[in-house]
């Protein structure tokens, strides 16, 4: 960060093939002999791109169209993976070729600025996982679960045909452009693209997103843990546990990161295993029972320390166990998927697709199933990530398609898993979990009796069978544990106790699940106050110079007790919400997500359109718009809706009334004080939605003049402002894909025959 | 990818796979970063010497508390 451009203003041309080494080999393929490669179409190539088209077209044939009874899990393996190939292969080609137009004989930041610490040139397979590792965390997890109330086949083809148009599309355009400028982050891009105005709502907007986004994950934390002695207790153990390893690597032994990992599962697993001994003990049983509130206080307490603890204590190590568990977890899942195939029972469009009442998330399929996907299918969040870090480690140009489009389609997998696996349990259950306790009563009986009552196809359920799935879970009950978390805990006990440990092992599953979703959570919290309380320091730093030293500890804490205090404060009105948090809170959570991406989208749009590709510039547009109506139709749905259970001010109104009549209960609400918050809560949701709303406006509006001034440049004959680094001839050579072509290869094997002492890099220091 | 196999590699290719995936995982952990510093750094030709692997930790996580990378949900 920090870095500026190393002169000012260039055009787009003159910056064409750097001068190369004439004593290298050369540093990319010849542009003649890879066109070459891709048009010529082997019998063999062609049998193959049949056959996927084919699988995949007859998966989604059996997911769309044949209505049985059941539908088996493994279509969805299909019709995704297949479609993900089709989407890299052809569509991601589209945008390198004819919008980004990558160019291996330059230099990446991770050649030009190598200092062996942030910037570092990094094999493509490794750098591949690390980004994964980054971008994927709870959000894909927790989102499909919960748009899984309107059936399975709206969120299956949001999230995968989302993906390849949308999410997928903007990582691989973000990375690019922040590759192209020395990995400077959104922020900086957006000032720079925008000007002031687009540039100062851009910030003011992220950094609320930001607040929002950490508020809700905890949000999902606490309803995952309230009531769970088990629950409290493993995931509690994750802090000495980060504790311990943190000191092991600083003291004990520096730098062994797998050994400390390795150190940390194990702890984790009997954490995990002796959670359900110590809550099984009576005073066990008592001490670790909390309820939400208290829990949301811990956490308040717990992120504020946290975030100004030195990272080396806490966040460094829970960061290798999360990204450790990260990759085992994914990987299970995927295996335990693919082994038990479970036959989905859920319909493909559920009775409250049609409806915007549902019980989960309220409000209509268009546009809140868009906004209750967002991680998996369009994540804004995304943009922080591929700007900034992993752009200072790509090693060349090429391979930020496989990496940035790449790596979200990977994402956009765990998605779909997580959707299999909240759809491949009972919808009866589904629903008694997912419901707020307004709703469902809170006990077996009352929540058996509400789910029969919904009048759903199938589903009829017993108090019994509630009982029983929660004491197969190790939990006392699982009667409105809404957030997503638990669901996905119990469809993933359900999936992997086929496949190990039978129902014996379903209580260790359910926790295990929790465990690691509380962990990536955790995670996300600790560094997104970080990164909120840098922002915050910076902009204050506009007035008052002396909050730009990070260093200077009363504006670090101060500044981190203003962003924890915003999440807490939003946090603790989901959590006391007599709506349930969930329901209205989830889809302030998604819009945030989207109107990021909205605004990612814009700045990328603005940046191509001043690199002159108009004529591909709907490569952008049609995802950024498609956003942009999402996200402003869901705000004004969420701002002027008439509707009580939509609306933030009808609902406001609606009890504002009814308190000025004298009313002492209303609706879910039961006691005056609970009207009261309702009354305060829906106030602070609806401005909060007003100011999204607005900021996001003036930030598309602002990119799209920027386009328009673009295109009356090129029009002119005027060059347009070029922001990008200066370019430097590369000096060193690797493949693009996962897979090398005969070309590559071909180039490899003459890299390899070099002498080593002509192989050094030679670094940018000046 | 980088390195030929060793003899190792040749005789044992069940321990030279498990090898390379264990490589694998420690590059996306960030295990490795120590090595690559003394790679950079012996190339770059800096007169210095290197910092310890103890002194190359402790910068690392130092500089990350002033320069956090965010995590995604």
């Amino acid at each position: 960060m920090g870095t500026m451009p190393e002169d000012g203003t260039r055009t787009a041309d003159g910056e064409r093939n750097p001068a190369a080494d004439e004593s290298l080999p050369p540093t990319s393929v010849d542009d003649a002999v890879r066109d070459a490669e891709e048009r010529r179409w082997t019998p063999a190539k062609i049998a193959t791109w049949v056959a996927i088209a084919l699988l995949g077209g007859v998966a989604w044939f059996m997911l769309a169209l044949v209505r049985g009874e059941t539908v088996n899990a493994i279509w969805f393996v299909f019709a995704s993976v297949c479609t993900y190939l089709i989407g890299y292969r052809f569509y991601s080609k589209v945008i390198e070729r004819y919008l980004l137009k990558p160019d291996d004989r330059r230099a990446t930041p991770a050649e030009y600025k190598a200092d062996g610490k942030d910037f570092v040139r990094t094999d493509r397979n490794v750098l591949f996982g690390h980004h994964f590792a980054a971008i994927a965390g709870a959000g894909p997890l927790v989102g499909p679960v919960i748009a899984a109330q309107m059936g399975y086949l709206p969120g299956t083809i949001w999230i995968i045909l989302g993906v390849v148009l949308a999410g997928a599309v903007q990582d691989y355009l973000v990375m690019f452009f922040s590759m192209r400028r020395g990995g400077r982050s959104l922020g900086q891009m957006a000032r720079e693209e925008l000007g002031v105005i687009g540039g100062t709502a851009a910030l003011v907007a992220t950094l609320l997103i930001m607040v929002i986004i950490v508020a809700i994950l905890a949000l999902v934390v606490v309803n995952a843990l309230g009531e769970s002695p088990w629950g409290v207790f493993s995931v509690g153990m994750t802090i000495p546990i980060a504790l311990f390893m943190g000191v092991y690597l600083r003291y004990l032994r520096p730098g062994k990161v797998m050994e400390v990992s390795i150190i940390g599962f194990v702890l984790l697993m009997a954490a995990i295993i002796g959670g359900g001994a110590v809550a099984g003990t009576e005073w066990g049983a008592a001490f670790f029972h909390l309820d939400k509130v208290t829990i949301a206080w811990g956490l308040i307490v717990y992120g504020f320390i946290a975030a100004i603890l030195p990272v080396w204590l806490l966040l460094a190590p829970r960061d290798y166990l999360s990204t450790f568990m990260k990759i085992g977890v994914i990987a299970m899942l995927a295996v335990a998927i693919i082994v038990v195939r479970p036959e989905i029972t859920v319909p493909a469009f559920s009775e409250f697709a049609g409806r915007e009442n549902g019980p989960v998330f309220s409000g209509a399929l268009f546009p809140f199933l868009f906004v209750t996907i967002a991680c998996g299918a369009l994540s804004g969040f995304h943009a922080l990530i591929s700007s900034g870090t992993t752009p200072k480690l790509i090693e060349k140009e090429r391979q930020t398609r496989f990496i940035g489009y790449g790596g979200m389609l990977m994402e956009s997998f765990v998605a779909i898993m997580a959707l299999v696996a909240a759809v491949s349990i009972d919808r009866g259950i589904y629903f008694a979990m997912n419901a707020p306790v307004a709703l469902t009563g809170g006990t077996v009986e009352t929540a058996a009796q509400w789910v029969n009552g919904l009048g759903l196809a199938g589903v009829n359920i017993t108090p019994d069978v509630l009982a029983q799935t929660a004491s197969n879970v190790g939990e006392e009950s699982i009667v409105s544990r809404s957030g997503g978390a638990p669901t996905l805990a119990v469809g993933l006990a359900h999936i992997m106790q086929q496949f190990i440990g039978g129902t014996g092992m379903m209580a260790f599953w359910y926790h295990f699940a929790i465990m690691f979703e509380a962990l990536f959570i955790l995670t996300a919290v600790d560094a997104g106050t970080r990164v909120a309380r840098f922002m915050l320091q910076d902009s204050i730093g506009n007035f008052a110079p002396k909050f730009k030293e990070a260093s200077w500890r009363p504006g670090a804490w101060l500044c981190t007790a203003i962003m924890v205090g915003a999440w807490g404060a939003v946090l603790l009105m989901g959590v006391t919400d007599p709506l349930g948090g969930i329901n209205t809170l989830f889809p302030l959570f998604g819009i945030a997500n989207q109107l990021l991406a909205a605004i990612a989208l814009a700045v990328c749009m603005a940046i191509a359109a001043k690199r002159g590709s108009f004529k591909y510039l709907w490569i952008v547009a049609v995802p950024l718009a498609f956003t942009a109506v999402v996200t402003i139709t869901a705000s004004i749905h969420k701002i002027f809706s008439s509707v009580p259970a939509v609306g933030y001010f009808a609902n406001n109104a609606a009890f504002s009334k009814a308190l000025a009549d004298g009313k002492t209960s209303f609706g879910t609400a039961k006691t005056t004080a609970a009207m009261e918050a309702v009354v305060r809560n829906t106030m602070i949701q609806g401005w909060l939605s007003i100011i999204f709303v607005v900021l996001s406006i003036i930030v598309i509006v602002t990119a799209v003049l920027a386009t328009v001034k673009a295109f009356r440049n090129t029009a002119a004959g005027v060059p347009n402002v070029n922001n990008e680094d200066r370019p430097h001839p590369s000096r060193v050579y690797a493949p693009a894909g996962l897979i090398p072509t005969p070309a590559e290869r071909e180039l490899m094997a003459e890299w390899n025959k070099l002498p080593a002492d002509l192989r050094v890099e030679r670094a940018g220091h000046h | 990818m980088s390195a030929a196999p060793g003899p190792a590699g040749l005789l044992h290719p069940v321990a030279g796979a498990f090898r390379g995936f264990a490589r694998y995982v420690q590059g996306v952990m960030g295990a490795d970063a120590y090595r690559k510093y003394l790679e950079h750094h012996a190339a770059a030709g800096h007169g210095t010497p290197p910092m310890d692997e103890r002194a190359f930790w402790r910068d690392r996580t130092d500089r990350q508390d002033s320069n956090p990378q965010g995590r995604c949900c």
